[in-house]
């Protein structure tokens, strides 16, 4: 335990790589995931496609997964890019699913009754689908930070930085400090994510049954 | 609505089929009159929630055409034919996240009223429905009855004034004595308000207390028009099955 506290500058600096990493990588998610689940509520026929490919993302190994986008032309040039693209694939899944799921999820009448009373489609999106899809959709979005916050310790294998340093380090010296030094800053900012984003679900979702 | 025909709603050779190939409605002719209350009477599946969606383009007319105002609905943006038709069926459809006020406040928003008018609005038609605005209008659905649901669906059809009202068993899920409490209203509002309404039943009972004028529907098919006393006075053996199960139901109840 001692070298987490005899070495807090260290300790301060990959917490902070870890969650640029993790925060640059959910964001990207996000920003791809949330239209990607919209866009298969209005073209179902891709749902099988589409969510299938992001569940077989899901069962490569995530060292694997680094390994493999190694030889790409712009991803492979810097490791932080690399791991950012592999974390966000795997964020990819809960937050598309979940997107998919919320909307789809709104009773039929309701939504019968908004396209009847004359809501163009982007009304009905933004004034009944997504706020209705909220917390379906941010549970799928706590799930993805947990998540890539235990993956992006595997980041450091490529020498992309963040907490997995720690981790690596102590393995190769048979040194249990250092490896907690890695572990218990990531498990903590994990935990943090999750009470953090169940805040928000809370704030935002007071007033339903 | 354009034109000053008496005519608010009509249906010519209008069919809908399936893409799989099933035929819900085929070769209606209708008219519906300005200000009158049209019920469509028939079994499940005989095409009048089909016929209905046809009005507001939920559903598109496979053959044939609708006119509402006179004007093909094709033809209509359909955002603008919408807004100017209520809508009111079984299940309601309020929005879980918004309160009663904002739900029935929606369509006068959509439309970009002032926030005073809209105020003055959603007050005046949920004292039309009976439910005083200082008690209701801060819940949200989860807190209110069936009964106080479905008024609250009806004003929110109401809130943008349209001259016409679509409604699709609108108290078909109420407790018989909340039912009978709301056609009694509703009757009473429709003798106000003078919309011309298209109503979706299977009961009978609702269909001669309410209707200027009955439509019975069978397998997708027009029966025919009636007035109320013609359709109890019907020698047409297939109405009179209608009549007859009316009438034996009414019949136990004296008992």
């Amino acid at each position: 335990m001692n070298f987490l506290f005899t070495h807090p500058r260290e300790v301060a600096t990959l917490t902070a790589e870890h969650l640029w990493l993790v925060g640059v990588s959910m964001l990207l998610a996000i920003a791809i995931g949330v239209p990607l689940g919209i866009l298969l509520t209005r073209r179902p026929r891709w749902k099988t496609v589409v969510l299938g490919s992001t569940n077989v993302v899901q069962t490569i190994p995530s060292l694997a997964l680094f390994g493999l986008l190694l030889p790409l032309p712009w991803l492979g040039a810097r490791a932080d890019r690399l791991a950012i693209a592999a974390l966000a694939l795997y964020a990819l899944l809960p937050i598309v699913r979940n997107t998919y799921v919320g909307i789809a999820g709104i009773s039929p009448p309701v939504r019968e009754a908004a396209i009847a009373m004359g809501l163009t489609s982007e009304q009905l999106l933004w004034k009944v689908e997504l706020p209705l899809a909220l917390p379906v959709l941010l549970a799928g979005i706590r799930v993805a930070a947990v998540i890539t916050i235990g993956v992006a310790t595997i980041a450091a294998a490529i020498g992309a930085g963040g907490l997995g340093e720690f981790i690596f380090r102590g393995i190769a010296m048979v040194d249990n400090g250092v490896i907690l030094a890695g572990a218990i800053p990531a498990a903590l900012m994990a935990l943090a994510a999750d009470l953090l984003l169940s805040g928000v679900e809370k704030l935002l979702v007071r007033h339903r049954s | 609505m354009p034109g000053d025909s008496d005519i608010a709603i009509e249906f010519a050779g209008t069919g809908f089929r399936l893409p799989e190939g099933k035929t819900l409605l085929s070769d209606l002719n209708l008219a519906v009159r300005r200000g009158e209350t049209l019920m469509l009477v028939g079994r499940s599946g005989s095409g009048k929630t089909t016929s209905l969606k046809l009005i507001n383009c939920l559903l598109k007319a496979t053959s044939g055409e609708v006119r509402v105002g006179g004007k093909p609905v094709g033809e209509w943006d359909t955002i603008h034919l919408r807004r100017g038709i209520g809508y009111a069926i079984q299940d309601v459809g309020l929005f879980p996240h918004y309160t009663v006020f904002d739900n029935v406040a929606l369509v006068p928003k959509l439309e970009r009223w002032e926030p005073r008018r809209i105020g003055a609005r959603v007050e005046e038609v949920l004292a039309l429905v009976g439910m005083p605005v200082g008690d209701f209008a801060a819940r949200y659905p989860h807190e209110l009855s069936g009964g106080q649901r479905q008024r609250v669906g009806l004003a929110r059809a109401l809130a943008a004034d349209p001259p016409i009202l679509l409604m699709d068993e609108p108290f078909g899920a109420l407790d018989p004595i909340t039912r009978a409490d709301l056609r009694v209203e509703f009757k009473n509002l429709q003798q106000k308000l003078g919309k011309t309404v298209v109503f979706v039943t299977h009961d009978v009972g609702e269909a001669l207390e309410l209707g200027s004028r009955i439509a019975l529907l069978e397998e997708g098919k027009l029966r025919g028009v009636y007035r109320p006393a013609e359709f109890l006075a019907t020698t047409d053996a297939s109405v009179k099955a209608y009549v007859d199960v009316f009438r034996a139901g009414q019949q136990m109840f004296r008992n």
